[in-house]
């Protein structure tokens, strides 16, 4: 037990020397300690990818992690403990739960270490800047692009992810704001929520199209909820339904390119990663931030989906 | 006696695994540290001394996950929406953790289910009416900072009050599992059913208490999470039932009863929360922190089995 515990620790060093990272007091350059919302989905591993890329051109180190699931409250907050305990030169954060976060970010301002909010704003006063998707704006072009595909007047659904977090509130505020603005010919159906789940999303679709058979359009306002959408739209045997989604992956790539998806808001998760990162540096150095960056979007569509600015911001 | 062995061969790997780490991070041994390292045991651990009681009975409580997270919300509801004063809002949730075991033993005690299948049905219940309850929305203690300090206080300069609510609740668990008739009768119970009925213990009231017990402790986890963060979070639970068995069996805690301890429940915890601090420290990439987890888990007790195997022999 002893001798293989001893090579468990062994394992953990030389785990320690493959990483090659400096802890921030290496002098090699600043240190950044990102805590994201999830590491597994590829969103967040472009976002690592984008503040990788940024932080090696600028001779910096980070380190990127985040809980497994979106809902882990508590590993995220042992995570952000354990980064502070590190003494980066600076700390990007992505909260799931905002206020659950400030005292650490309060400890994290004592220590006059800078922190970075990104692809979610944080209710406190410490975060120097936040990184961000314009997810209203964002919606609002999905809606433009829905009203235009069928024609500025009918029947559309929504399939949201959720009525709790903030992307889901915008990503449904800013559709059925343009909507009403803009398109009085389109008659929007209550809004469903189905977890982000794919196959609730679908079995949600499918029950909008049993009840609702002239319904012309329906927008999935995360990956999951789109991919539902296409799935649940697929099962049923329907046709002729313009669906409009959000952000990328494999299977929403493949709806687009064979037709059965109209086309899809991307954000830019590896630009997310790079401002972050950016935004860090000019921290350290002691340049003052602008409150907000943000870091863009773009429809996708069949048009336009391998032109090379696209495909720099989907992942698959 | 072999309880204690395993004991101090888990507390070995504890203080190895600890020493590597002190000697590869300057962070590591600092007394904020080790602080954090407890700080961050203190939800798992009052999971897994909970379970220890049931896992020595030769069951299994998958509902304490989810569980915590039912009663989090229950406090909130109690402490938040009714606005009664949050001691006694926080009392009242810990009671309803103690209801959910309830639940749980009578369905195995009484209705003879097997506790796997009757603390599943417990965890999708419960991580249903978690949902339904706060309407899926995180609820805030924000006007009870009371509450808080339950968790974040300190009555000992630079000591979070969550550690010295584990320590206290370790000390009546380790009472109660090594000198109490209920602990008895568990030990008893794992070792063989049949035999403890036919000496004419009532095995089906000692055991709806033992898993009532289980949810006490899951209740004062949800109460303790609630007030790390500030909130309870109906969907924050789920998965750490598994994280609490690991750490009963990483003590020593056989999975098919009969044996156990509560310190060894308490390093089983300690072993998870220092390797995840410790990796974390060493910038060792995610991915490889649960593969190295899960490997500690393998180690751990396959050196239990060979132990007693070699006992078994001499």
């Amino acid at each position: 037990m002893r001798r293989r515990q001893l090579l468990i620790g062994g394992l953990a060093v030389a785990g320690l020397a493959a990483c090659d990272r400096g802890s921030g007091a290496a002098g090699d350059g600043p240190y950044v300690a990102i805590v994201s919302k999830g590491f597994q989905h590829q969103f967040w591993q472009a976002v690592k990818k984008g503040a990788e890329q940024e932080a090696a051109g600028a001779g910096a180190t980070i380190t990127f992690e985040g809980p497994a699931t979106e809902k882990e409250v508590e590993a995220q907050i042992t995570m952000l403990t354990n980064a502070i305990a590190k003494r980066p030169d600076a700390i990007g954060f992505a909260a799931l739960d905002s206020r659950a976060a400030e005292g650490l970010l309060q400890q994290a301002k004592a220590q006059n270490i800078p922190v970075i909010a990104f692809d979610s704003g944080v209710e406190s006063q410490v975060p120097l800047t936040t990184a961000a998707t314009d997810n209203l704006a964002a919606a609002g072009e999905a809606a433009k692009h829905m009203s235009e595909l069928i024609g500025g007047s009918g029947k559309v659904a929504l399939v949201v992810h959720d009525q709790t977090s903030l992307t889901g509130q915008q990503r449904r505020d800013g559709f059925t704001g343009w909507m009403a603005a803009n398109a009085p010919g389109v008659q929007l159906l209550p809004v469903q929520y189905g977890e982000g789940d794919q196959a609730r999303s679908a079995d949600i679709t499918k029950s909008i199209l049993g009840a609702n058979p002239d319904v012309k359009g329906i927008y999935g306002a995360n990956e999951g909820s789109a991919i539902g959408v296409v799935r649940g739209v697929q099962e049923s045997g329907r046709t002729g339904v313009t669906i409009v989604g959000f952000d990328s992956g494999k299977a929403q790539l493949d709806a687009i390119r064979s037709g059965l998806m109209a086309g899809a808001i991307t954000q830019n998760p590896v630009g997310m990663g790079a401002a972050l990162v950016s935004a860090a540096l000019r921290a350290i150095r002691g340049e003052t931030l602008e409150k907000t960056i943000d870091t863009g979007y773009f429809w996708y569509d069949n048009t336009n989906i391998d032109s090379p600015e696209i495909q720099a911001v989907l992942y698959q | 006696m072999l309880a204690r062995l395993q004991q101090l061969l888990a507390f070995a790997g504890l203080i190895v695994i600890a020493a590597v780490f002190a000697v590869a991070t300057p962070t590591f041994g600092t007394y904020g540290n080790v602080v954090n390292i407890l700080f961050s045991t203190v939800v798992i651990g009052l999971l897994a001394l909970g379970t220890t009681f049931v896992i020595v009975t030769g069951g299994i409580d998958l509902s304490i996950g989810t569980g915590m997270a039912l009663c989090a919300v229950m406090s909130g509801t109690f402490v938040v929406t009714w606005g009664l004063p949050w001691p006694l809002g926080a009392l009242l949730a810990v009671l309803f953790g103690g209801l959910i075991g309830l639940v749980n033993g009578v369905s195995t005690a009484r209705f003879g289910l097997p506790p796997f299948i009757a603390t599943l049905a417990t965890m999708l219940v419960a991580q249903g009416l978690a949902l339904v309850v706060s309407e899926s929305t995180p609820i805030y203690f924000n006007d009870s900072p009371g509450y808080l300090l339950l968790s974040t206080g300190t009555l000992i300069p630079d000591f979070p009050n969550a550690v010295l609510v584990l320590i206290a609740a370790t000390a009546v668990a380790a009472v109660l599992l090594r000198r109490s008739v209920l602990g008895r009768y568990a030990f008893a119970m794992g070792s063989n059913e049949e035999a403890t009925a036919l000496s004419g213990i009532d095995v089906t009231r000692w055991k709806i208490a033992i898993y009532t017990l289980a949810g006490l402790f899951t209740g004062l986890a949800g109460v303790m999470i609630s007030a790390r963060l500030g909130s309870a979070q109906p969907a924050t639970g789920a998965g750490y039932e598994l994280q609490a068995i690991a750490a009963v069996v990483i003590g020593g805690t056989s999975l098919s009863g009969g044996r156990g301890s509560i310190v060894g429940t308490v390093i089983g915890a300690l072993i998870i929360s220092v390797l995840n601090n410790g990796l974390q420290l060493l910038s060792i990439p995610q991915e490889w922190q649960n593969v190295i987890l899960g490997i500690v888990i393998l180690i751990a007790v396959y050196a239990d089995m060979a132990r007693r195997r070699a006992v078994a022999v001499h």
